[in-house]
């Protein structure tokens, strides 16, 4: 799906990375542990995470992750964003918790990190 | 391809700055036209070995260096050392702080995730002193 759609799912809005919705999605993890990231996130697939730190916008830049959402409402400081930026990386920030979030978008498709659901 | 070394500091406990060398040499891969496969392996073994000195080493370097054949990673520290070797390299074992969970750290997993991704790892550590992460990755032919 494009990351237009997912913004719609998740009534999220785009901290930054707005131009970039027509970008494709197809997977999606869930984690606030940057190893379990690093080990399962790649291309074309979103982080959820409840962690808003710098780390996890630079664990996303290794990893390859397309973009990142924060749930229940979370948004990183400006330099956290900034870096976003800086490396194409849309952040998207829902109301969501992480349980509904991952159940709407599993709803609407997106498989696991390894292509399974 | 002419060989290519590159080093860069790492200072302990430094979280703004941790993964900047990782991330320097990941886009310096890229601009080689380097398989996007192979430069994630390297990438991630980079940062988890970054994050490795800034959360429990001392200062250290992060050096890289490009051969027409492989790629190799020499991630060192003037740390506390790594008193079981075997023992840190086990999933889930860590001795992160509170304060490196908070920040999604300490799961354990680096030195797994870094020895999957390597084609060859190989650690030397002087508890009470250094530690030296020295990773090779092997170009396809
Ligand atoms: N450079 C180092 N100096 C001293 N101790 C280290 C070093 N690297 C790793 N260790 C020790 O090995 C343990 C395991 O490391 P590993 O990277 O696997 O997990 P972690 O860093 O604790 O958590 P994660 O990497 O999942 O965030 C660490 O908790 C630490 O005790
Ligand atoms: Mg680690």
């Amino acid at each position: 799906m494009k990351l237009s759609m997912l913004v719609e799912i998740l009534e999220a809005l785009f901290l930054c990375g707005e131009d970039l919705s027509d970008i494709e999605i197809d997977k999606a993890g869930a984690s606030d542990l940057m190893s379990d990231i690093l080990a399962a996130l790649s291309e074309r697939s979103v982080l959820l995470t409840g962690l808003t730190t710098i780390q996890a916008v630079k664990t996303a830049v290794i990893s390859g992750v397309t973009a990142i959402v924060f749930v229940r409402n979370k948004k990183p400081e400006p330099d956290v964003v900034a870096l976003a930026e800086m490396h194409g990386i849309p952040l998207l920030s829902t109301p969501c918790s992480m349980f509904v979030s991952c159940g709407r978008l599993f709803d609407a498709g997106l498989t696991g990190l390894k292509g399974i659901r | 391809m002419s060989s290519l070394k590159k080093c860069f500091n790492i200072r302990s406990r430094d979280f703004i700055h941790a993964g900047e060398a990782s991330i320097t040499v990941q886009q310096l891969l890229k601009q080689m036209c380097i398989d996007p496969a192979l430069i994630r392996r390297v990438a991630i073994c980079g940062y988890e070995g970054e994050m490795n000195v800034v959360m429990h080493g001392g200062d250290g370097l992060y050096c890289v260096e490009i051969n027409s054949d492989r790629i190799v990673l020499e991630i060192s520290d003037q740390g506390p050392g790594i008193p079981d070797i075997p023992k840190a390299m086990e999933k889930g074992f860590s001795t992160a702080s509170d304060e490196h969970r908070e920040m999604g750290f300490g799961a354990g997993m680096g030195l797994p995730n870094m020895d999957k991704n390597a084609d060859e790892m190989f650690i030397e550590s002087v508890p009470g002193s250094r530690t030296r992460v020295r990773m090779s990755f092997f170009m396809e032919k």
